[in-house]
C-alpha cells in the first residue's frame, strides 16, 4: 500500500514519504530516539520549539503524569535559532526524512525574525508556528486565542520565509477553532496542525499547593484524543487546506481514526514516552490496520466519513 | 534496522523482602536480560524506564529503576511501593510481559584502587548493589546506610557479603543527628585519603552530603532522582541546573537533563 502524503499548500506542498511524524516537544531533536528506531522511517519530526534567544524555561517540577495523560510546563527551554541551525540542525537526517522546525515567539515581529532566520536553512521541509505563546506586546493574549493575532503571526512568517511550507498549530483552548483555522488559511498558511496542549491543572492537597511550579499546564495523551479528533473534524470541514491531527495518537488505528475525521496525516506526541518506539511501530503497523479496516487508500478513507451531520 | 533499546519482557519473578513484615513494599524484580550489546558495558548507577503493559492506557509513563544485577540470564531490580505505578508493580506475576529500555544515564565512576565511601538514604542502596558486587578491589570500598524501615527491608545482603556496611536506623529525629555526624567525619577522613564518595538518597540527604562535600573540598558523586516521563532526554521535564563547574561553560546555572547528562553528577557540577 502506498502511504506517501502530500500536503498541498497554498504556496508550497509538503511531500511525506508516509502520514506519521513526530510532536514538538516530544522527540527531542529526533537523535534522542535513534537508538530506538530508523528515524528515516518516520514520515518527518518536528523538533522541540525553537526561540530567537536561547530560554531556561520554567521552573521544576515542570511534568506531571495525570490519569491517562500529563501535565507540562517545560517553558519552551531551548538553545536558541543560531544554536540550532549551526550545531542541531547538521547532524539530523533531513535529507532522508521531512525535518520541521517548531517556532516559538513573543511578538508578530520576533515570529518574523525567526522565520528569516530559519528560511535559508536547507535541511527543513517547513516551519511550525507554535501560536499557543503569549502576545507580550498586548497583555500576554496568546497569539492563538484571538483570530486577528493568529492571521497577523501567520502572514508575518509567510513573509520573512517565502521558501518554506508553514504549518500553524493551533491551541484548542478556544470557543471556535474553526474560526481561527479559517483566518489563518487565509494569511497564508500551507497547513494547520492540531491540537496542542490543553490548559490544565494539578493540586497536591496534604500540601496545599499546585503540584506544577508553573501552577498550570498543558494536559497531552490518550486523555485528550477526543478533543483533539473534534477539531481535527471541526478545522478539516472549514478550511481547504491539509490539516494535521495531533493529540492522544499512540496506536495505528488512532491515526486512521483521525484520518477519517479530515487529518492528511498526524503526529505523535505523549506516546513516545509510553514506549521510545511508538512512532516507528505505528509506521509498521499502519499497513496492517489499513487492511483490518479495510481502509484502501488513506485518500479514501479520509473521505469517507458517514454522519448525520456532515 | 536499528537494535532497538527497547524490549519486551516476560516477568521471571518477584520476589517481596518483608513478608512477615505486614503488606510488603519492597520487592526484588527480576526479567530476563535484555538483548543488545548496550548489556555487555553497562555501568553501575545506570538506569532502566520500565512499564509494565498493566499500565495501559491510564499510566503513560515508564518508572525510572536503577540496573541492580545483571548476569547472562537476567537483570534484577529492586523497588519500593511509592505510589500509583509502583504499587501496580507490586501486582506484577511471572509471564506478565513489561516494556523497558535502558540502560540509560551515565553511571558512577569507577576507581579501582581510591578509597571508596558509599553514602545511601533509603531506597538510594539500589544502584549501590550493582556498583558492589562490579568493583574489582571490594576490600576499598565501604559504605553507610541511613534508612526509615527496618533493615530487612532492603536489599543490604547483597551489599554487605562484599563491603563493610553501617546502618543508621533513623526512628526518632534524634537519630538524625547522629548519622549526619558519622556522615561528616566518614566523609571527612575519606576525603584526607584523595578517596571517591558517592551518595544516593533522598534530596535532603543529598543537599547534606553536598555542602560537606564543597566543604571539604572532596571528590563526591550524586545520583538524582527527579521525575521522568521519556528517561531519553527529549521531555526536558527532569532537568536540574548545571553547577560552577560544568564542562560547557555557556550551560552553567542552566537546565540539563538528569536523565542523559545524569543521573549522576560531580558535586560542583550540579546544583540542587
Ligand atoms: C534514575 C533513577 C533511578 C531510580 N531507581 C530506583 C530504584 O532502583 N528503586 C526504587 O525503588 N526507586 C527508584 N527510583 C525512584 C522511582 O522511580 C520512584 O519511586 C517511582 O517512579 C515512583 O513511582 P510511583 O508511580 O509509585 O509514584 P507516583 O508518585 O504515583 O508517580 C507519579 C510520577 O512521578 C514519578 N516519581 C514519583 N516519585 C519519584 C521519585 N522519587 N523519583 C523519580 N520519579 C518519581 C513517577 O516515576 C511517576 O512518573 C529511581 C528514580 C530515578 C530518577
Ligand atoms: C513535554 C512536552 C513538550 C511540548 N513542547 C511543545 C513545543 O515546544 N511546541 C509545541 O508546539 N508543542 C509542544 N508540545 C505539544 C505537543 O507537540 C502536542 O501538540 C501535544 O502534546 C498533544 O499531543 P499528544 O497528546 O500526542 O502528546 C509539547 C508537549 C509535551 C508533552
Ligand atoms: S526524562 Fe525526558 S528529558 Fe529527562
Amino acid at each position: 500500500m502506498n502511504l506517501a502524503v502530500v500536503l498541498r499548500g497554498q504556496t508550497h506542498d509538503l511531500a511525506l514519504k508516509n502520514p506519521v511524524l513526530t510532536a514538538s516537544g516530544t522527540f527531542g531533536y529526533g537523535l534522542e530516539y535513534a537508538p530506538y528506531g530508523e528515524l528515516k522511517s518516520l514520515g518527518g519530526f518536528v523538533v522541540k520549539g525553537i526561540s530567537l534567544t536561547p530560554r531556561d524555561g520554567n521552573p521544576c517540577p515542570r511534568v506531571l503524569e495525570t490519569a491517562s495523560g500529563m501535565l507540562n510546563s517545560i517553558g519552551l527551554q531551548n538553545d536558541g535559532a543560531e544554536d540550532f541551525c549551526t550545531r542541531k540542525l547538521p547532524l539530523l537526517p533531513w535529507r532522508e526524512t521531512a525535518v520541521i522546525a517548531n517556532m516559538y515567539a513573543c511578538s508578530v515581529e520576533e515570529f518574523a525574525r525567526l522565520a528569516g532566520r530559519l528560511d535559508g536553512e536547507e535541511g527543513l521541509a517547513a516551519l511550525e508556528v507554535n501560536v499557543s505563546c503569549p502576545n507580550v506586546e498586548q497583555g500576554g493574549a496568546l497569539f492563538g486565542q484571538d483570530a486577528r493575532l493568529a492571521a497577523a503571526v501567520t502572514s508575518a512568517v509567510r513573509k520573512a520565509a517565502p521558501s518554506k511550507h508553514i504549518m500553524v498549530k493551533l491551541s484548542p483552548n478556544v470557543a471556535d477553532i474553526a474560526l481561527i483555522a479559517k483566518s489563518v488559511e487565509e494569511a497564508g498558511a500551507d497547513s494547520i496542525s492540531c491540537i496542542n496542549t490543553l490548559l490544565g491543572m494539578a493540586l497536591d492537597l496534604r500540601a496545599r499547593r499546585p503540584a506544577l511550579a508553573n501552577v498550570v499546564g498543558g494536559l497531552s495523551g490518550p486523555a485528550i484524543k477526543p478533543v483533539a479528533l473534534r477539531c481535527v473534524w471541526q478545522v478539516a470541514r472549514a478550511v481547504r487546506i491539509p490539516v494535521v491531527g495531533v493529540g492522544g495518537i499512540v496506536t495505528a488505528v488512532d491515526a486512521l481514526e483521525f484520518i477519517l475525521a479530515g487529518a492528511s496525516a498526524v503526529q505523535v506526541g505523549t506516546g513516545n514516552f509510553m514506549r521510545p518506539d511508538c512512532a516507528f511501530r505505528l509506521v509498521e503497523r499502519l499497513p496492517e490496520a489499513c487492511a483490518e479496516y479495510g481502509v484502501a487508500s488513506l485518500d479514501e478513507l479520509r473521505a469517507s466519513l458517514c454522519c448525520p451531520t456532515c | 534496522m536499528v537494535d532497538s533499546s527497547y524490549c519486551r519482557l516476560p516477568v521471571l519473578g518477584l520476589t517481596p523482602f518483608n513478608p512477615h513484615n505486614g503488606q510488603a513494599r519492597f520487592f526484588a524484580l527480576r526479567l530476563p536480560r535484555p538483548p543488545g550489546t548496550a548489556w555487555e558495558s553497562w555501568r553501575p548507577g545506570q538506569f532502566v524506564m520500565l512499564r509494565p503493559d498493566s499500565f495501559g492506557l491510564e499510566l503513560p509513563w515508564g518508572r525510572p529503576l536503577c540496573i541492580c544485577h545483571v548476569t547472562d540470564c537476567c537483570l534484577t531490580c529492586f523497588f519500593q511501593v511509592r505510589g500509583r505505578g509502583t504499587r501496580r508493580m507490586a501486582h506484577l506475576r511471572p509471564g506478565d510481559m513489561v516494556g523497558l529500555w535502558g540502560p540509560l544515564g551515565n553511571g558512577f565512576a569507577k576507581e579501582e584502587d581510591a578509597p571508596v565511601l558509599l553514602l545511601a538514604g533509603g531506597m538510594g542502596i539500589a544502584p549501590f548493589v550493582g556498583y558492589v558486587n562490579t568493583h574489582p578491589k571490594p576490600w576499598n570500598v565501604s559504605m553507610l546506610f541511613g534508612h526509615r524501615e527496618p533493615l530487612e527491608s532492603y536489599p543490604v545482603n547483597n551489599i554487605n557479603e562484599f563491603v563493610p556496611l553501617d546502618c543508621f536506623w533513623e526512628r526518632e529525629p534524634g537519630d538524625l543527628r547522629l548519622f549526619l555526624q558519622a556522615l561528616e567525619e566518614r566523609m571527612s577522613e575519606n576525603a584526607r585519603f584523595g578517596g571517591l564518595a558517592l551518595a544516593c538518597g533522598p534530596l535532603p540527604f543529598l543537599q547534606a552530603v553536598r555542602e560537606l562535600g564543597l566543604k571539604l573540598q572532596a571528590r563526591v558523586q550524586l545520583s538524582l532522582e527527579s521525575v521522568m516521563a521519556c528517561g531519553v532526554g527529549a521531555c526536558l521535564g527532569c532537568v536540574t541546573p548545571a553547577g560552577q563547574a560544568w564542562p560547557e561553560p555557556g550551560k552553567r546555572g542552566r537546565p540539563v537533563q538528569v536523565c542523559r547528562r545524569g543521573p549522576v553528577f560531580w558535586v560542583d557540577q550540579v546544583e540542587l
